[in-house]
């Protein structure tokens, strides 16, 4: 446990020391919100009915670019082959590397969504929601898409490849976070996708590590 | 029985006897589908709701069928490939991942062409399409990892294991498809399904679903023969092969 | 009903082109690699 904590902070420090990519990614967020009622007529009920499809629009094209920066340093410098080493099991290794990396972005974009909320015009009840489920989605987007990460390791273009394998996967989240989130805006049962959304964080958190690490294994024999 | 398990591992006893197969499952496909799209095309009454069109069900539902059926086998040769590190296994993945797409992409198209004289659109997203949709992309990523990779083994070894993640996303992605799907129902609701099929219509269906597979067999042994060979090209028993072909 | 035919028709001609070009690609590419393969044992045989 205490070895999984150590990962995490020094995963953390360094990327500290690189505080301007986070914030650069935590700056396209905002930027895709704030560009689109620029781009058409900003109604207030076209924002709030468009608002949770833009909101996760937003947290899936940073996750996808947020995502890249991943692993990459550790294999570039070579401490991505100690880590298959290490008396920590790759698993657990890849959990804390996750987990690290969704604190530089995923909970950034939660602390976010309040003043997103404000620009969409979002009512006051509904912003807990929204917090939760982008609580509970944002990690789900970052185990599953350490898998795309882990698969395209190395390869060149890999940007392009992660997204496409990505998709897929994130469209589940996508569905089941967006519809909390409408749901709470008009005032509807929005407990059933966030339990759904729950659910999926919990299947992801006690599998992706794991193919996660076969993955890994793969792209580096 | 187990010896020739382990026998149909090797690649070049693999090899021969999918030479020796491939006409059959040839001959078997074409008599299949022909069988199926006479009974379909001619034999079978038009539907009193829907006319003639509703024919083009015994090119559609066998496609989707397929698409869903090779997706699922590929994910089997994949844990396979990776829990017993089995060649041939692998090989399976790559092979057939192609197929897959073309009979997604069929299903696709022919479930658009279904929709416009039935609902006067081109396309709808209704939970059926839309999840083949999303199935022709887990496919193309597929396809796109495999040539990414420059060994062909790494390469066969990644798809295997996106192949088995994918799996498990797709029930995922029909059921939340499905949710979101009832939540924006339009005014059409569209219907795939058929109230009860008589016996002159069913029976083409089957055929067909049928001949679809046995093509499917049918062209994924020659992909397999390529993979080996390309793999193995440096190997002795390719070149006993060549030279005796 | 007669205009659905050209519907019906069009989907078993899509569905007989893909499936007919997977054929047709799957046997082409083998016999493109075979050929490959062939040549370059003859390359590697012939010491000159």
């Amino acid at each position: 446990m205490s070895s999984m904590w150590a990962i995490v902070r020094r995963d953390l420090l360094l990327g500290l020391r690189q505080r301007g990519e986070i914030l650069q990614h935590l700056f396209f967020f905002l930027l895709v919100i704030v560009l689109f009622p620029l781009g058409t007529r900003p109604e207030p009920a076209m924002l709030l009915a468009v608002g949770p499809a833009l909101i996760w629009m937003a947290v899936l094209l940073s996750a996808m670019l947020s995502l890249q920066r991943l692993f990459r340093p550790e294999l570039e410098d070579g401490s991505l082959e100690q880590c298959l080493l290490s008396p920590l099991p790759l698993p657990l290794v890849v959990l804390s590397k996750v987990t690290a990396h969704w604190l530089a972005s995923g909970l950034i974009y939660i602390l976010a969504s309040p003043l997103i909320a404000l620009l969409l015009g979002v009512p006051g009840p509904a912003i807990p929601v929204i917090m939760a489920a982008l609580a509970l989605g944002t990690p789900t987007l970052g185990l599953v898409g350490a898998i795309g990460v882990a698969l395209t390791l190395g390869l060149p273009r890999a940007g392009l490849l992660l997204s496409l394998l990505i998709f897929p996967l994130f469209v589940p989240v996508l569905i089941f976070g967006a519809g909390a989130m409408s749901a709470a805006i008009t005032g509807l049962e929005f407990r059933g996708p966030l339990l759904m959304l729950a659910a999926m964080l919990v299947l992801s958190v006690t599998l992706a590590p794991l193919a996660t690490a076969a993955a890994l294994r793969i792209s580096l024999e | 029985m187990y010896r020739w398990f382990h026998q149909l591992g090797s690649p070049p006893y693999f090899y021969r006897l999918a030479r020796r197969l491939e006409p059959w499952l040839a001959i078997a496909a074409l008599l299949l589908i022909a069988w199926g799209v006479y009974g379909g095309l001619v034999k079978a009454p038009p539907d009193y709701q829907q006319g003639e069109a509703f024919r083009i069900i015994y090119v559609h539902v066998p496609s989707a069928w397929l698409s869903l059926f090779v997706y699922t086998a590929m994910a089997v040769a994949g844990a396979v490939a990776l829990v017993w590190r089995m060649k041939l296994a692998e090989v399976f993945v790559t092979a057939a991942a192609p197929l897959g797409a073309a009979f997604t992409f069929l299903a696709l198209v022919t479930g658009s062409i279904w929709g416009k004289p039935m609902w006067g659109t081109w396309w709808v997203w209704d939970a059926r399409l839309t999840s083949e949709l999303i199935l022709l992309f887990l496919y193309l990523g597929v396809i796109a990892l495999n040539a990414a990779i420059e060994d062909r083994r790494s390469a066969a070894r990644a798809c295997a294991l996106l192949a088995l993640v994918g799996v498990i996303n797709v029930p995922i992605v029909h059921y939340s498809v499905e949710w979101w799907n009832t939540l924006h129902q339009g005014p059409t609701i569209t219907r795939f399904d058929r109230p009860a099929m008589a016996p002159e219509m069913l029976w083409p269906l089957l055929w067909c679903a049928l001949g679809f597979n046995f093509l499917f067999f049918w062209l994924q042994l020659p992909r397999m023969r390529y993979e080996l060979l390309q793999r193995e090209a440096r190997s002795r028993w390719v070149a006993r092969e060549l030279g005796s072909e | 009903m007669g205009g659905y035919a050209a519907y019906v028709w069009s989907s078993y001609g899509v569905s007989a082109g893909v499936l007919g070009l997977c054929v047709a690609t799957t046997y082409i590419r083998l016999a493109w690699l075979k050929r490959q393969l062939r040549r370059r044992e003859t390359e590697l045989d012939d010491p000159k």
